[in-house]
C-alpha cells in the first residue's frame, strides 16, 4: 500500500530532476555561446510562461476553477517589482540582491491583490467566477494604464533595469525550480488533498469540515504570488512595459498552455509552456495561422477529453491528458 | 442640461445595443445553462456579413438585413451543434473553455479573411438628424431604441404565448422533466441559439450604423459588457437583460462624459464585480437553491 | 482494531474514551422548521437524541427527511426553531463548523471525492487533527512526514472496520457501489463526530448486505460511543436496529416512539398505506 505513495514521490523527484537538468543544459549552452540569438531571446519568456502556467494550473487544474485574470496579477507584480528595481538601481547593490528583492516585492504585491480580489469573489463558482476574474484583470489593466507613476499609456521605461538572458537566466531557473517544487509538494499534502476534494465535490468537502473559502483563497494567493514574481522577471527582459499587453488575451494564452498540458499536471504544464513558446517562433512564417490553430486545437482537446464517443476514439491519447472530473449531479 | 440629455440619449442607444446582445446571453444561459463566450464574436461576424453583402455583393439594404440575420442564426446553430452539444454532459469548465476556443476561432478567422484594418459598415438607412427642444438626436439612435423595444415585446409574447416559447421555459426549468413531457430538448436549445444569434445580428446592424468601424476584435468587448448587463439584470430573465443593458449603457456613457473615457471601462467592470459579490442573482434574477 | 502490531506514537483519536457520563442528549431540535418561498418544507420539528442512541427517521417519499438532515448540517438555514448540539446552539454555524462541532453525515446520492484514493478520502475528513499547516504543506518539514504517517495509519484503522484495507490506494470512484457507501460511512466517522447521520445507508443492498450493515452500525455505535440517526425505507432494518423512531409526513412529525409504538400507530399506517376503504355496500 505504501508502494503507491513511494511511486508518487519518485514521480515527483523525477519531474523536479528533469526540470533541473533541462535548465542546467540550457545554462551550459548559453554560457558557452552555443545558442543562436533567436533561442537566447526565447529563454526568459519561456521561463516566465512556465511559471505562469504552473501557477495557473494550481487554480484551474487542481482547484477546478477558471481564473481569467491571471495576467492581471502578473501585471501588478511586474509593475510594482520593476518600480522597486528601478529605485534600487540608485543604490550600490548588485543585481544578485536587487533582482530577488524586487521579485519578492512584486510577488508579495501580487499576492495582496490576489487576496483583495479573492476575498469577495471566491464565494462564486464556475461561469460567474470566470467572468469576475476577467473583469478584475481588466480593471487592474485599466488602473495601471491610467496611473502616472507607471508611465501611463506610454508604458514604463525599464531601460535602467534591462538585462540580457545571460544575466537573468540563473534567477529564471531558480524561480522555475521553486514554482515546480512548491506545486509538487502542495499536491502531496493536506492542502493539496483539500483542494482536490473541493474540486471533486464541494458540498461533501464542506460536510467533512473544510472551510472551502479559506482553501480557495490560499490557492488563489499562492498562484498570484508566483505570477507576480514571473512578471518582475519578464519586466527585466524588456525595455518598455505597457499594461495593455497583460489583458485577458494573455490570460487565455496561459489557459491554453495549462489545458493542453493537462489539468493538474506539473510536468505537463512545463512541457506545454516550452512547446507553445518555442513553436510560434519556429513557425514564424505561419504566424498568422497560429492563434487560429490554437483555437481549433483547444476545441478539439476539450471534445476529446469530454465527449464519450471521442474519448473512446482517442483512447490511449487521453491517458496523458487528465479528463476534467465532473461533480456528480444530485437528482 | 442639453449635455445631460445628449449623454442620456447616447447612453440609451448604447444600452439598447447591449440589451440586444444581453438577450442572447441570457436566453442561452437560462435554457442551455452555459455561458456562450463566443456570442460577442457572432456580432462581429454579423457586422462583417453586412459589409460583405453591401460592398462586395452589392445587395440592397433590406436583403442585407435578412442576410445578416440568416448568417448569424446559422452560425449560432452550427456552433451549438459542433462545439457545445457534444459536451452537454461534461463539466461546465470544459464547456466554458470550448466557448473561449470558439470565440478565438471566430476572431482569428475574421482576421485572416478581412485583415486587422478596420472596415466601415455600410449605411443601410439614411436617417436625418432630428432636433428636439435644442437637443440633437441621431435618427439611427431613435431607430435603435424603437426596434429594440419592438423586439423585446415580440420576444416576450413569443415566450409567454406560443407553444415553442413554453417549451423553452420548460427546458430552462427542468431539462429532464421537459423531455419526459415530450418536448424535443435538442430542437428547443437549437432554436434558442438561433433566436439569440438573430438578435445579435440586429445588434450588429445597429452597432455598425452607430459606430461605423468594424475590426475582428470588435465583438469581444461589447460581448463581455453585455454579459455584465445580463448578470446585472439577472441572468435568465429577459426583462432583466433589457433593464441591465439599458442601465449599463447609461452608466458607461455617463462615466465617459462626466468622469473620463479612461476610467469608463474600469467602472463598467467594477459594476459587474459589485453586483456579483453583493447580489449574484442580479436585479431580477431568482435565487437558485442547490439540491443536496 | 489494527491487525498489524504497529505502534502509533499518539493515541488514536479514532477510538474515543467514554463520552460524558451524565448521558445528556447529544441533539435537541426545538420547533425546527424551514420555509422555501411559500412552501413549508419542514415545520415544528421537535426531536431529542440520546448520547449513544440509534434513532430512525422514516416517512413516505418527499416527507422532508433529507431536508431535516440538511437543516442539521446547515446546508439549509432554518427559518424557525433551534438546533442544540451538545447544548450549543448551531444557529450561526456553517456546514463546516457544524461538522467540526460533531455532526457528520452520508448522502443519499454518494458524494465521494472520486479523484482521490480511498485512504485520502478518509484523511480528508480528519481536518485539523493532522497537525501541519500551509507552511508544512509547501516545505514538507519532518513534522509533515510524521503527521502524514499517523493520518495514514488512522485511515487504515478505520478501513479495518469494514475490512477494506486492501482498497486503500484505489481511486474512490472505481470502487463498487456497496464499497462506496461503506467508504462514505467511514469518511463520516473519520471526522470524529458525536452524531452520525446516515441517509438511506441500505439503499441498493440485498438482505444479507443489509444484515451486515445492521451489525456494523451497532458495532460502530458501541466502539465509538456515538449516536446515530438514520433515514431509511427498509422497515426491517429500521425496526430491528432503531431504539427510537420519528415518523415524518409532509414536513410534520406524525409519530414518535419505540418500534412497537410506531408499528401500531394508526397515523403512520395511514401515511404509508392510505385510509382504509369503506366497504362497498
Amino acid at each position: 500500500m505504501q508502494l503507491t505513495q513511494k511511486k508518487r514521490r519518485r514521480g515527483d523527484l523525477l519531474t523536479a530532476a528533469a526540470v533541473a537538468m533541462l535548465l542546467a543544459v540550457m545554462a551550459a549552452l548559453l554560457y558557452t555561446g552555443s545558442l543562436t540569438r533567436q533561442v537566447t531571446n526565447m529563454l526568459i519568456p519561456t521561463a516566465v510562461y512556465i511559471v505562469m502556467a504552473v501557477s495557473l494550473n494550481l487554480v484551474v487544474g487542481l482547484l477546478g476553477e477558471l481564473s481569467l485574470g491571471h495576467a492581471g496579477f502578473m501585471s501588478v507584480g511586474l509593475f510594482s517589482g520593476c518600480l522597486v528595481a528601478i529605485a534600487l538601481t540608485n543604490t550600490a547593490l548588485p543585481l544578485a540582491v536587487r533582482l530577488p528583492v524586487s521579485m519578492l516585492a512584486g510577488g508579495l504585491t501580487a499576492a495582496v491583490f490576489g487576496l483583495l480580489v479573492g476575498l469577495p469573489t471566491l464565494r462564486l463558482r464556475g461561469d460567474y467566477l470566470a467572468i469576475v476574474t476577467l473583469a478584475c484583470g481588466e480593471i487592474i489593466k485599466n488602473i495601471i494604464t491610467n496611473l502616472r507613476v507607471t508611465g501611463g499609456a506610454l508604458g514604463l521605461n525599464t531601460a535602467a533595469i534591462y538585462a540580457g538572458a545571460k544575466e537573468l537566466l540563473p534567477y529564471g531557473a531558480a524561480l522555475v525550480l521553486l514554482t515546480v517544487a512548491v506545486m509538487l509538494n502542495l499536491k502531496r499534502s493536506k492542502y493539496g488533498r483539500a483542494i482536490m476534494a473541493i474540486r471533486d465535490n464541494r458540498i461533501a468537502a464542506e460536510s467533512v469540515g473544510l472551510n472551502v473559502t479559506r482553501y480557495k483563497l490560499a490557492v488563489f494567493v499562492i498562484a498570484a504570488f508566483f505570477a507576480g514574481c514571473a512578471g518582475v522577471l519578464y519586466g527585466h527582459s524588456l525595455a518598455n512595459i505597457k499594461a495593455a499587453a497583460f489583458d485577458y488575451n494573455m490570460s487565455i494564452e496561459i489557459l491554453v498552455i495549462v489545458v493542453l498540458g493537462g489539468m493538474g499536471s506539473v510536468p505537463g504544464s512545463v512541457v506545454s509552456a516550452i512547446v507553445l513558446t518555442v513553436l510560434p517562433e519556429a513557425l514564424r512564417e505561419v504566424a498568422d495561422y497560429r492563434m487560429l490553430v490554437y483555437a481549433v486545437v483547444l476545441i478539439l482537446v476539450m471534445q476529446a477529453t469530454n465527449n464519450p464517443t471521442m474519448k473512446r476514439f482517442f483512447g490511449s491519447a487521453c491517458k496523458s491528458l487528465t479528463p476534467v472530473r465532473k461533480e456528480r449531479a444530485a437528482l | 442640461m442639453t449635455n445631460l440629455i445628449q449623454t442620456l440619449i447616447s447612453g440609451l442607444s448604447l444600452g439598447s445595443i447591449y440589451a440586444l446582445i444581453a438577450l442572447g446571453y441570457t436566453m442561452v444561459y437560462g435554457i442551455a445553462k452555459m455561458l456562450n463566450f463566443a456570442h460577442g464574436d457572432v456580432i462581429m461576424v454579423g457586422a462583417y456579413s453586412g459589409i460583405v453583402a453591401v460592398a462586395q455583393m452589392g445587395l440592397s439594404p433590406w436583403v442585407t438585413v435578412i442576410v445578416s440575420i440568416a448568417v448569424c442564426a446559422v452560425l449560432g446553430v452550427v456552433i451549438e451543434f459542433c462545439a457545445y452539444k457534444p459536451l452537454r454532459q461534461a463539466a461546465p469548465l470544459s464547456v466554458l473553455i470550448t466557448a473561449i476556443g470558439v470565440s478565438y476561432l471566430l476572431q482569428n478567422a475574421a482576421l485572416l479573411l478581412f485583415g486587422s484594418q478596420q472596415m466601415a459598415y455600410p449605411t443601410l438607412l439614411k436617417l436625418p438628424m432630428l432636433t428636439v427642444g435644442g437637443v440633437q438626436i441621431d435618427g439611427i439612435t431613435l431607430l435603435t431604441l424603437a426596434v429594440t423595444a419592438a423586439l423585446m415585446a415580440a420576444l416576450t409574447l413569443f415566450i409567454d404565448r406560443t407553444k415553442l416559447g413554453k417549451a423553452m421555459r420548460a427546458v430552462s426549468e427542468d431539462k429532464g422533466a421537459a423531455t419526459l413531457m415530450g418536448i424535443n430538448v435538442d430542437r428547443t436549445i437549437t432554436l434558442t441559439f438561433a433566436i439569440g444569434s438573430a438578435l445579435a445580428a440586429f445588434a450588429s446592424m445597429f452597432y455598425g450604423m452607430t459606430y461605423v468601424y468594424i475590426k475582428p476584435t470588435t465583438g469581444a468587448m461589447p460581448g463581455i459588457k453585455a454579459f455584465t448587463a445580463a448578470v446585472f439584470g439577472g441572468i435568465g430573465s429577459i426583462p432583466g437583460a433589457m433593464i441591465g443593458g439599458i442601465l449599463l449603457g447609461l452608466i458607461e456613457q455617463m462615466s465617459k462624459t462626466y468622469i473620463s473615457t479612461l476610467w469608463a471601462d474600469a467602472i463598467v467592470f467594477a459594476v459587474l464585480v459589485v453586483v456579483l459579490v453583493v447580489k449574484p442573482t442580479g436585479l431580477l434574477g431568482k435565487p437558485m437553491q442547490e439540491k443536496v | 482494531m489494527t491487525t498489524k502490531a504497529k505502534l502509533v506514537k499518539r493515541p488514536s483519536s479514532v477510538l474515543l474514551p467514554e463520552r460524558d457520563a451524565d448521558k445528556s442528549p447529544v441533539l435537541e431540535c426545538v420547533g425546527l422548521g424551514v420555509t422555501f418561498g411559500g412552501l413549508k418544507a419542514v415545520e415544528d420539528f421537535n426531536l431529542t437524541i440520546g448520547r449513544t442512541e440509534i434513532a430512525g427517521l422514516i416517512g413516505p417519499n418527499g416527507a422532508g427527511k433529507t431536508t431535516v438532515f440538511n437543516l442539521l448540517t446547515k446546508v439549509y438555514q432554518p427559518t424557525a426553531g433551534a438546533i442544540l448540539l451538545d447544548g450549543k446552539d448551531t444557529h450561526a454555524m456553517t456546514t463546516a463548523q457544524v461538522n467540526r462541532a460533531g455532526i457528520a453525515r452520508t448522502f443519499q446520492n454518494i458524494r465521494l471525492f472520486n479523484g482521490l484514493t480511498v485512504a485520502e478520502n478518509l484523511m480528508m475528513a480528519m481536518g485539523d487533527s493532522v497537525r501541519y499547516g500551509l507552511a508544512g504543506s509547501i516545505l514538507h518539514f519532518p513534522r509533515y512526514a510524521r503527521e502524514e504517517r499517523i493520518a495514514r495509519e488512522r485511515a487504515e484503522e478505520l478501513l479495518s472496520i469494514f475490512r477494506m484495507e486492501r482498497h486503500a490506494d484505489e481511486r474512490a470512484g472505481s470502487l463498487p457501489y456497496g464499497a462506496q457507501r461503506r467508504l462514505e460511512i467511514l469518511r463520516a466517522l473519520a471526522s470524529n463526530p458525536c452524531l452520525l447521520l446516515l441517509d438511506e445507508p441500505a439503499a441498493g443492498m440485498n438482505p444479507s448486505e443489509t444484515a451486515e450493515l445492521m451489525e456494523n452500525i451497532r458495532r460502530i455505535r458501541d466502539t465509538f460511543q456515538i449516536a446515530v440517526l438514520l433515514i431509511e425505507h427498509d422497515m426491517e432494518l429500521v425496526m430491528n436496529i432503531c431504539e427510537g423512531i420519528c415518523v415524518l409526513n409532509f414536513g410534520h412529525i406524525i409519530a414518535k416512539g419505540t418500534p412497537e409504538d410506531i408499528q401500531r400507530n394508526e397515523a403512520v399506517i395511514e401515511a404509508y398505506l392510505g385510509k382504509k376503504k369503506e366497504a362497498a355496500s
